[in-house]
């Protein structure tokens, strides 16, 4: 592909400008968050002309927004923010994805890794067994109809009610794991089929658990509040959102609204960016929809981490209690939300869409959990498999800039296919083992996919994210094990 | 693989996330059935899908183009939600607007059959259909 050769503004070191009078019918500039550096990948290809894309959609506030681990999708970026108002904004499945609510939680335990490591076998084989994974995998949980349309509803807490986890981890959760306004009636008899075996499961492609050490804390006092204390300690970091559930939403919804940008004249340079008004007919039903993709997503993360402190309960003989498996946050990196935030002095009530990039609330903030009122959102940043993951905290600067909003990964660098060609799956099990990451996947070449070289740094993305402001670094972890479908 | 006297029947093309088919035809029903073969041959060895179940397929859409990304989501959703592998396709009816067909191929049997990559859906990014002299050309790019 061409490189992207557009015009840019430095703002500073981490604050790149997409001017507004770049592409006749841009209605804000674009903004990129990256460094010097991690810009030169990200011009390798045409994502910028994507940001500048997203900046055509009616009732976009401030910026089409880029975080440092933006690459290339379709019709949004992925690693995109967009804030529109309300009253004359658009909502866009495609500004969410296919995967709703694709997102992380991380768990933290009493273990060490002294403790561990001599399991790792055995603890790897009994999470493999026990949480379904893998392409096609049907789940545990066998809800009826009447049950999905629930579970539809509640999120999070359905599980919760059928005895898989806590309301400690409804408090540690984005939303508390349900979302307001989730309407089973706009959920197609398809995406109840896909949906319905799915429920509890895994998945596959980029999708992970993973047990991991804590290898350096830059913050120790809020690093404290999480409950994670020194280095050494065992965290498990889970990596799933909504299956074939979110992705048959987002399809048809997509169609809908295809048919409906015609209808209220909405000018857009690619199809799949296809919108419609927040407050019109189709832009509420997206809404309702794409609310029950999230819950189911969030349901099916508290299932999983039921299940593996069931798993780490079996292999150390000690209650999850015991072993101290509370849930430190889960976070969605695939979302729209309906958040009030301030813009130009002025209270004003915006749609956030996050498409691959998560929420990062500052200290203070009304909708962050009472443990962590003094520190901030915990922020969930997973790296690729071979290198490593990041806990941070949101800050007011990102409330300020980014509407509360920092990157969510590592960011592909090489496209699958590539990846297949020039990586092999057994070789890469091979040296991560090597390095001391056990990795057990229902497929092995599909690994080669999923492999570091394949994706940009996570550290430089982080400290992007660090330098320009819009969260601060607290944890870093290292796997030493990981299941992947 | 099924490949038509004048050339190629189909070919993938990288997309970093994501990726991306074409298929060629002589008549726009043959890029039709390319697509789909395409589709499934992303997702499995088509060799080794047998012709067992017959599926019949009937979709709608306001042009060609997004004809093809719904003839090939119904497909996605076939393999996802019936775990059904499908390797030919019989476009019995093709307007513009409306796709009938039959489509032969076998359940998922995780002993003789592989499952390279799940496909999410089929996007309209990049979406377009074109003729020349030689006859029409497809790009779908899919979300996997």
């Amino acid at each position: 592909m061409a490189p992207w050769q557009g015009q840019l503004i430095k703002i500073d070191d981490y604050h790149w400008e997409i001017p507004q009078s770049y592409k006749a019918g841009m209605r804000v500039p674009g903004l990129i968050y990256a460094s010097g550096e991690i810009l030169n990948s990200i011009k390798a290809e045409q994502t910028p002309e994507q940001v500048a894309n997203v900046a055509f959609l009616p009732g976009i506030i401030k910026f089409s927004m880029a975080m440092p681990d933006i690459h290339w999708g379709y019709g949004f970026p992925i690693g995109g923010v967009a804030a529109m108002d309300i009253k004359e904004g658009v909502i866009s499945p495609g500004g969410v994805g296919y995967d709703i609510n694709c997102g992380v939680r991380l768990l933290r335990t009493n273990l060490t890794e002294a403790e561990v490591r001599p399991k790792i076998n055995q603890l790897i084989n009994e999470l493999f067994r026990n949480i379904p994974s893998g392409l096609g995998s049907e789940g545990k949980i066998r809800a009826s109809h009447k049950e999905m349309r629930e579970l539809m509803i509640e999120g999070a807490k359905w599980a919760v009610r059928h005895g898989f986890g806590s309301q400690d981890d409804l408090e540690v959760t984005e939303e508390g794991g349900c979302l307001e306004g989730a309407n089973p009636d706009k959920i197609s008899d398809k995406a109840m089929k896909r949906g319905k075996p799915q429920a509890g499961t895994l998945g596959s492609g980029n999708h992970f658990l993973e047990v991991q050490v804590v290898k350096e804390i830059f913050e120790p006092k809020i690093a404290k509040a999480m409950g994670i204390e020194e280095t050494g300690q065992i965290l498990v970091l889970i990596h799933t959102g909504s299956r074939g559930f979110g992705h048959q939403v987002c399809t048809d919804q997509l169609r809908i609204m295809e048919e409906a940008v015609s209808r209220y004249g909405i000018k857009l340079p690619d199809r799949q960016l296809a919108c419609a008004p927040i407050e019109s007919p189709e832009g509420k039903d997206y809404f309702a929809a794409m609310a029950c993709a999230a819950n189911y997503a969030w349901n099916n993360r508290q299932c999983i981490a039921h299940w593996t402190r069931e798993s780490f309960s079996k292999v150390f003989g000690k209650s999850p209690e015991e072993l101290g498996m509370r849930q430190v946050y889960d976070v969605a990196h695939n979302i729209a939300k309906m958040e009030e935030h301030t813009v130009d002095g002025k209270k004003v009530k915006v749609c956030v869409h996050r498409k691959g990039a998560t929420r990062a609330f500052p200290a203070g903030h009304k909708d962050i959990p009472q443990q962590y009122k003094e520190i901030g959102q915990p922020v969930l940043i997973p790296g690729d498999m071979g290198r490593c993951s990041f806990v941070a905290v949101g800050t007011q600067r990102a409330m300020e800039e980014s509407f509360g909003s920092t990157c969510h990964g590592a960011g592909r660098m090489l496209s699958r296919s590539a990846a297949r060609r020039s990586l092999k799956g057994k070789d890469i099990v091979r040296e991560l083992a090597e390095r001391g990451i056990l990795v057990k996947a229902g497929d092995i070449p599909s690994l080669a996919e999923e492999a570091s070289q394949a994706y940009k740094d996570v550290t430089e993305v982080i400290e992007a994210v660090h330098q320009a402001g819009i969260s601060r670094k607290v944890v870093m972890a290292v796997p030493l094990g990981i299941i992947k479908g | 693989m099924v490949k038509e006297a004048t050339g190629k029947s189909f070919e993938i093309i990288d997309h970093t996330a994501d990726v991306g088919i074409i298929a060629y035809g002589a008549e726009i029903k043959q890029v039709f059935v390319n697509a789909a073969l395409a589709l499934f041959s992303l997702i499995t060895e088509l060799e080794d899908v047998g012709e067992e179940l017959k599926y019949d397929v009937e979709v709608a859409s306001e042009d060609r183009e997004s004809l093809l990304v719904e003839w090939l989501n119904e497909l996605v959703y076939l393999f996802d939600a019936e775990h059904v592998l499908l390797q030919r396709f019989d476009i019995q009816e093709l307007s513009n607007t409306r796709l009938k067909a039959a489509c032969y191929g076998e359940k998922f049997d995780p002993s003789r059959h592989r499952i390279k990559t799940g496909v999410k859906a089929a996007t309209y990014h990049m979406l377009r259909i074109d003729k020349d002299n030689k006859g029409y050309k497809a790009q779908v790019i899919f979300d996997i």
